[in-house]
């Protein structure tokens, strides 16, 4: 079972033409708080985490299939090259073959102590990161914007690996912004480091 | 009234200089309970200094740092976050059971991870910005 969880702060109506245009079987859930992310310790999307029939978790919060390619597209046209593409695609293509597997043969789940070594954890920082960003989500809702968006990029600055929290901030401050000139300079920013750490399948 | 918010629930409550509140407001809110041992939930409880308690009242942001939580509020203190405590994350997710929640779906339908128990679960995120 799939279970696709949108983090959209602006509500479902925002979250909806994505989902009917994806005319999915499986549960597609609204996540307006995030919650999820606090309580999987998330820090983009796509992330995933791979739960077995018994709620334990078989593979701990990765990049689901997404690669860094895209940080090579031409900003001016907004494309790849081709050979990133297909590269980006072959990808993805292996981490669903995988997802795949693991529902049939049961391969890829990682034993236990493996399973926890992944788990990255959470710091009294990023806990109060998660604390601001749901009040500043608050005030946001209630009229008082201007304060909201303080509490959100203190959560930002709290949680600095969060791209989540700062590109929805982004968002809510204006749609088209969380993947504006500003996500951009901090993707550079991030130079030899990975904005989406590949799976380690 | 004061706003206070946790990961999951939003309650409005009377309260004065900071978090000082009733302890039937801070069983709502948090869900402990304030017992002659301290504040209690389940078997465990945590004791709580003298500073933190008057009668009939608790200072919840003094027992809620306490327990490692974080504890925000707005510029003009109406409205509080009571964040979860790191070492309750990192427990339940080093106990490798995944923590459960409640969503709703585009229909506003409630859905819970727990419903799923039996099948195998490909848990993903996304968004649309």
């Amino acid at each position: 079972m799939v279970v696709a969880v949108a983090q959209e702060s602006r509500g479902a109506e925002h979250a909806r033409p994505w989902i009917e245009q994806a005319k999915t079987s499986y549960w597609q859930l609204i996540d307006t708080d995030h919650r999820l992310e606090d309580l999987y310790n998330l820090v983009n999307v796509p992330q995933a985490i791979w739960i077995d029939e018994q709620g334990r978790i078989a593979r701990p919060p990765e990049t689901a299939g997404s690669t860094d390619h895209f940080r090579r597209m031409n900003l001016a046209t907004r494309t790849m090259s081709a050979e990133d593409q297909a590269e980006r695609l072959v990808a993805r293509q292996a981490y669903l073959d995988a997802v795949r597997a693991w529902v049939t043969t049961g391969a890829h789940a990682l034993p236990a102590d493996e399973a926890r070594a992944g788990l990255p954890k959470v710091t009294p920082d990023i806990a109060e990161a998660r604390a601001r960003f749901r009040l500043g989500l608050w005030l946001r809702a209630n009229g008082r914007a201007a304060e909201g968006d303080l509490q959100m990029a203190e959560a930002s600055r709290l949680h600095p690996v969060s791209w989540s929290l700062w590109r929805q901030a982004a968002d809510l401050d204006e749609v088209g912004k969380a993947s504006g000139p500003d996500f951009w300079k901090r993707v550079q920013a991030l130079g030899d480091r990975p904005y989406y750490p590949p799976a380690k399948l | 009234m004061t706003k206070i918010l946790t990961p999951t629930s939003e309650h409005d409550i009377a309260a004065h200089d900071g978090l000082w509140v009733s302890p039937v407001d801070a069983e709502r809110v948090t869900g402990w309970i304030l017992k002659p041992e301290g504040m209690c939930r389940a078997d465990l409880c945590v004791p709580l200094p003298a500073a933190a308690l008057a009668p009939n009242e608790v200072d919840l942001r003094a027992f809620w740092t306490k327990l490692g939580g974080p504890v925000v509020a707005s510029e003009t203190q109406d409205v509080w976050a009571l964040g979860a405590p790191p070492e309750e994350r990192n427990a339940a997710l080093e106990g490798l059971e995944a923590p459960d929640f409640t969503l709703p779906d585009l229909d506003g339908v409630p859905r819970s991870l727990s419903q799923l128990r039996g099948r195998k679960v490909f848990l993903a995120t996304w968004a649309s910005w």
